[in-house]
């Protein structure tokens, strides 16, 4: 039993005491049970603290169903691992954001929190396809009640649509992963890998283009790309802060994910020769993301449609088929769930107060609540790609890679950091700067300890991750390095920059 | 060296009155302010002086490595200061001009809200400025410059209970991205062809490239920074943020958009002067682009009422001198324009400031007059720093002026002369306003006063400097990085245009103390006034009718109303309004009914899975 065991499995027996507990306590249990998933979780990074190493580190592989033969293969490496804190560290804080803006079956809904985060981090550590299949099931019912039950006025109908969507998806994925098995007689993506690696395993070139598309439609659908994206700001507008939060930080990530370690290393001609149609749509979205999001009237509406835009950051990175664009992917993926986390965060303290996601509801909250404020407007920094705040780092380095493969490609795609700026400072004007009305002043205490106490590591982690990159860097460089390898037989040679690192060179910086 | 101690320190003080500010005293809020830029004056004199430069060392680069900031594959991105004799004019004048202003804001903030948030700001604006400057890669300069930017926007915005003012934050962020979408190209570009942005590495591959080998890389790349700098040094096209930014207060206008900041273009480009060494087009640009602007945005000065207004528009006039300097390979006569720039432009600011403090606040220059006898003190620095603007002999705006007019002269003569031009431009608006403001009558119904010494002491140093400064030969210092053109300069471009800043000068005092009744709308009562008093002088009425009113009402109506505030201003937020609308289009087609996606979902799936299964079953 390794520590990545116990760090998935705890979230589950808390789920499970959680539904013995009397409900008084759910919410205090709860909580220090998350609490304690993520500093156990902090031990995960003993192996990637003083090197990087680039193959699988807690790796259990045991029989879970004897025929078809499905094991219970997890394992952590460079990617996972920093995906895997991501959620140990956010689930706490959803925890403590619910405090009072929870009111009703508090019961269940804790531990629906709790099964949520055995889900997600079953997808980033599962290392079997079938068991991936189940862990990305797993955590779509819990996210499916926390919007259905306790949601806005339109629940069911976000719920229902946020279903839809992602099961579409993932049926596709089901089917691949079956044809998978069929040719393969294993679910185990190390095996495959190795197969498709070695050359045992060999697709004529159209059905390797449709399993990667079966797999792209599933990770495209959950990112969301562009124009796949519609579910997402409903599911954001009526979800409760927490489920947005655990929606928009470690739920979308699942997609960009999955393109990263099944889409890109199963099927890499299929993915060298779709990635300029790919890399159009995430251009796209980018755009299209920030301009819908400038006309937003709803608080939230804006955030989520920032989503797709920072997203497709994200997934024009991957398929630019560079270090530098695999890293910034991977790191604006953390980057999207900390400063989109803190976003939500700081909407449902607005919300909490006010009642309302208008943002014509607000004007002057300034002077009644300083202090939440001037979070706000890191949080805004941070998003808008501040150099010294997280997202600069992440857009940087996504840009840079795109501009040795595509150069035309990173000019669109830095118009859309002009465009966040618009919108991202057009609602602090509106929400915080300006005379405050009088019922507002009345309505708009400053933050409490328990608000500080859910924000500050976000804080914290934007400047940290902004300013000393080298903390996260190398242990994802390595493993995409390891990625790249696996795709070179198509590897753009024309990029100037050598586009591998070797871990000695990253070990050197440190 | 402890270089990073220079930027630290104002950070430091930013953190104490940021956390703290609230509960602190005034006095420590201001002992931790102004203390921090102090030191970080003090340690940079004492690292300069350990560098030998004021005995004539650093002639190489000094640099100092203290983190790997990113690394990924060969990229590798430190956090690297670097000390040249470039970098130490600018940290001379940043934080020497940044001290004197620090301690003037102490007196002009006394009686405002938000006390502690003013000087976090205005220390976390040190902070950038300082990394700007000895950052040792691109993309450092690049954090200082955007976070420059940011300190920009949230001063711009101090009084946030104003729609005016944070939309001139707004105007002022968002015109600058512009301007940095540009300069992140330009990154990139460095980034593929050079493998590195480290300044040292890229140059030195650069200099050894023929000069002869100018290829469409360099062109581009120094077109694309040419666009950050127009962004962030106030250049046509994107100068229009910068008149809208003196809503923030007056110690910012003088301290960000005027001294530091704004120049942030020109020093960007001299910094990377050997690539622009390599295309002459771009360089031909930047000239074109400078000169352009010097001149309209003089124009512009001519017809505003509002002080700080006029002198804004001489600061985007005078960065259009500096890149004149720069785009004709003049690069140290640009930096000692930079430099003498900012005594005297921040000396008008502080000046005007005191004037408004006088008035309790008026800042329109029709409801003031006569004040030389009210506040003697700041009458006197304001004519220093006049002078020293204008031209005049031997006071420190001639010796840059001119060293960039010689060079005009020697790229193209026209160049030359639209300069001239612009030069009794500037004397006379420089000079109208003061003019205006201290001559005559006094036409308000304040109290005046004369300000505290805490600010009046500043400004005697910044009047000292701004006749003295002209005597630190900054180009023979920067001769190392940047050589001097062989032979001197024909005597006679010299006479003519301290003869123009001189003419401007007495036409001024011709217009504002001769014949007073004038100001009150120029366009009309030239004619009247001149018609009245000097009937004789046709000659005068035709020029008023060929020279000065089209200049003056065209400066008003076309360039100001029409040109600025409509073209530029137009587009700026048609792009707004388009964007809206765009969006508003977009939005329209996806929100449909749920039954819709629902059955296209369903029938999608059942056609996908029944393929890939009969695909995997027929193997």
């Amino acid at each position: 039993m390794t520590l990545l065991d116990i760090v998935l499995f705890l979230p589950l027996a808390g789920f499970l005491l959680l539904l013995i507990l009397p409900k008084e306590s759910s919410r205090m249990a709860a909580l220090v049970i998350s609490l304690a998933v993520f500093v156990v979780s902090l031990g995960l990074l003993m192996p990637y603290w003083f090197q990087y190493p680039s193959g699988h580190t807690f790796s259990s592989d045991i029989q879970w169903i004897s025929y078809p033969p499905i094991r219970y293969h997890v394992a952590l490496d460079g990617l996972s691992l920093w995906l895997v804190l991501l959620s140990t560290l956010l689930t706490p804080i959803a925890a403590l954001v619910s405090w009072n803006y929870i009111d009703k079956r508090v019961k269940e809904y804790y531990a629906f929190l709790l099964l949520l985060e055995f889900g997600v981090i079953g997808v980033f550590v599962a290392m079997d396809l079938f068991l991936f299949y189940v862990f990305w099931e797993v955590s779509l019912v819990p996210m499916y009640f926390l919007i259905g039950i306790w949601g806005h006025e339109r629940r069911i109908y976000a719920a229902v649509k946020f279903f839809l969507f992602t099961m579409a998806g993932s049926v596709l994925m089901l089917g691949a992963i079956i044809f998978l098995y069929n040719r393969t007689g294993t679910f185990d993506y190390g095996v495959i890998q190795g197969m498709i690696q070695t050359g045992s395993l060999v697709f004529d070139t159209r059905t390797e283009m449709l399993l990667f598309l079966a797999f792209f439609g599933a990770f495209a659908i959950k990112v969301p790309l562009f124009p796949l994206h519609t579910w997402l700001p409903d599911a954001h507008v009526e979800a409760p802060t927490a489920g947005s939060l655990m929606l928009a930080s470690v739920m979308l990530k699942m997609g960009t994910y999955g393109l990263l370690r099944f889409c890109v290393p199963l099927f890499p001609e299929a993915a060298h020769r779709s990635a300029p149609w790919i890399a159009a749509l995430a251009i796209i979205g980018i755009i299209y993301g920030a301009l819908v999001a400038l006309v937003q009237p709803n608080m939230k509406k804006l955030v989520a449609y920032s989503s797709v835009s920072h997203l497709g950051f994200v997934v024009l990175g991957i398929f630019t088929f560079t270090q530098q664009g695999l890293d910034g992917a991977v790191y604006q993926m953390l980057n999207h769930g900390i400063s989109t986390g803190a976003l939500f965060i700081l909407v449902g303290y607005l919300y909490e107060r006010r009642h309302s996601l208008e943002i014509s509801a607000y004007g002057g909250v300034a002077t009644p609540a300083p202090n939440l404020s001037i979070i706000f407007l890191i949080t805004t920094l941070a998003s808008i790609g501040l150099p010294t705040l997280n997202n600069f780092v992440g857009e940087y380095l996504v840009l840079q890679g795109t501009a040795s493969a595509n150069f035309g490609w990173a000019v669109f795609a830095a118009l859309g950091v002009i465009f966040s700026a618009c919108y991202m400072l057009w609602l602090y004007q509106r929400t915080f700067f300006g005379k405050a009305s009088e019922s507002l002043s009345h309505h708009m205490p400053d933050l409490t300890t328990r608000e500080w106490a859910a924000i500050v590591p976000l804080v914290v982690l934007m400047v940290w991750m902004g300013s000393f990159a080298q903390t996260f860097l190398p242990s994802i460089s390595v493993q995409n390095a390891a990625i790249l390898d696996q795709t070179k037989k198509l590897r753009v040679e024309r990029v100037a920059i050598p586009a591998r690192q070797t871990a000695e060179v990253s070990r050197a910086n440190r | 060296m402890q270089l990073w101690f220079i930027p630290i320190l104002p950070l430091v003080g930013f953190l104490l009155n940021g956390i703290f500010g609230k509960r602190l005293s005034k006095p420590a809020i201001n002992a931790i302010a102004v203390g921090s830029v102090v030191l970080s004056f003090l340690w940079v004199v004492k690292t300069l002086n350990a560098l030998g430069v004021f005995s004539g060392g650093l002639e190489e680069s000094y640099k100092e490595h203290y983190y790997t900031w990113i690394q990924s594959g060969a990229l590798n991105i430190s956090v690297d200061f670097a000390i040249d004799r470039l970098t130490a004019v600018m940290l001379m004048v940043v934080t020497g001009v940044g001290a004197l202003i620090h301690i003037y804001a102490v007196g002009y903030m006394a009686h405002e809200g938000g006390y502690y948030r003013f000087f976090a700001y205005l220390n976390l604006f040190m902070f950038f400025m300082l990394i700007l400057v000895l950052g040792a890669n691109f993309l450092l300069l690049f954090v200082g410059w955007e976070g420059v930017g940011l300190c920009s926007y949230l001063l711009i915005g101090f009084y946030f209970l104003e729609k005016f003012a944070t939309d001139a934050g707004n105007k002022a962020f968002i015109v600058n991205r512009i301007g940095d979408f540009g300069f992140a190209l330009a990154i990139f570009l460095v980034g593929i062809h050079f493998g590195t942005l480290d300044f040292g590495t890229v140059f030195a591959q650069v200099r050894n490239m023929p000069v002869e080998a100018t290829s469409g890389i360099f062109t581009a790349i120094s077109l694309l920074l040419l666009v950050g700098a127009t962004g962030k040094s106030a250049q046509i096209p994107l100068y229009v943020w910068l008149p809208d930014a003196m809503a923030g207060p007056t110690p910012v206008s003088a301290l960000i958009h005027a001294a530091t900041m704004v120049t942030a273009g020109v020093y960007m480009i001299a910094r990377t002067s050997q690539i622009y060494l390599h295309s002459t087009w771009a360089l031909d640009i930047v000239a074109i682009v400078g000169l352009l602007t010097a001149f309209v945005a003089a124009t512009i000065g001519l017809a505003q009422n509002d002080i700080k207004k006029v002198f804004a528009y001489s600061t985007v006039s005078q960065l259009g001198y500096m890149f004149v300097g720069l785009g004709t390979g003049a690069f140290s006569a640009g930096i000692f324009h930079l430099m003498t720039h900012a005594f005297f432009k921040a000396l008008l600011f502080l000046g005007a400031g005191s004037v408004i403090h006088a008035l309790s606040g008026e800042q329109d220059l029709r409801h003031m007059g006569g004040l030389r006898k009210h506040i003697p003190i700041t009458f006197a620095t304001l004519m220093c720093a006049g002078v020293a603007i204008a031209g005049v002999p031997p006071f420190s705006g001639y010796h840059s002026k001119d060293m960039i007019l010689e060079a005009a002269y020697q790229h193209a003569p026209w160049m030359y002369w639209v300069g001239v031009f612009t030069a009794g431009m500037t004397a006379f608006y420089v000079f109208r306003a003061l003019f205006l403001c201290f001559f005559g009558e006094y036409r308000g119904h304040h109290h005046p006063h004369e300000s505290p010494a805490v600010m009046w002491m500043p400004l005697a140093v910044l009047a000292a400097l701004s006749l003295g400064g002209g005597y630190i030969n900054v180009p023979k210092f920067l001769e190392p990085l940047f050589p001097l053109a062989e032979g001197g300069a024909e005597p006679w471009l010299t006479y003519v245009s301290v003869a123009a800043g001189l003419g401007g000068i007495a036409l001024a005092y011709l217009f504002y103390v001769v014949s007073p009744g004038l100001p009150e709308s120029l366009a009309n009562s030239f004619k009247g006034l001149h018609t009245l008093l000097y009937n004789k002088y046709f000659v005068d009425e035709f020029y008023d009718a060929t020279v000065v009113e089209p200049v003056v009402d065209g400066s008003r109506q076309l360039l100001w109303r029409v040109g600025d505030a409509r073209l530029i201003d137009g587009i700026a937020n048609g792009i707004g309004t388009t964007a809206r609308g765009i969006g508003g289009i977009l939005r329209r087609g996806q929100s449909g009914y749920i039954r819709n996606y629902a059955a296209w979902v369903l029938a999608g799936t059942i056609l996908a899975i029944a393929y890939i299964g009969f695909m995997g079953a027929s193997r």
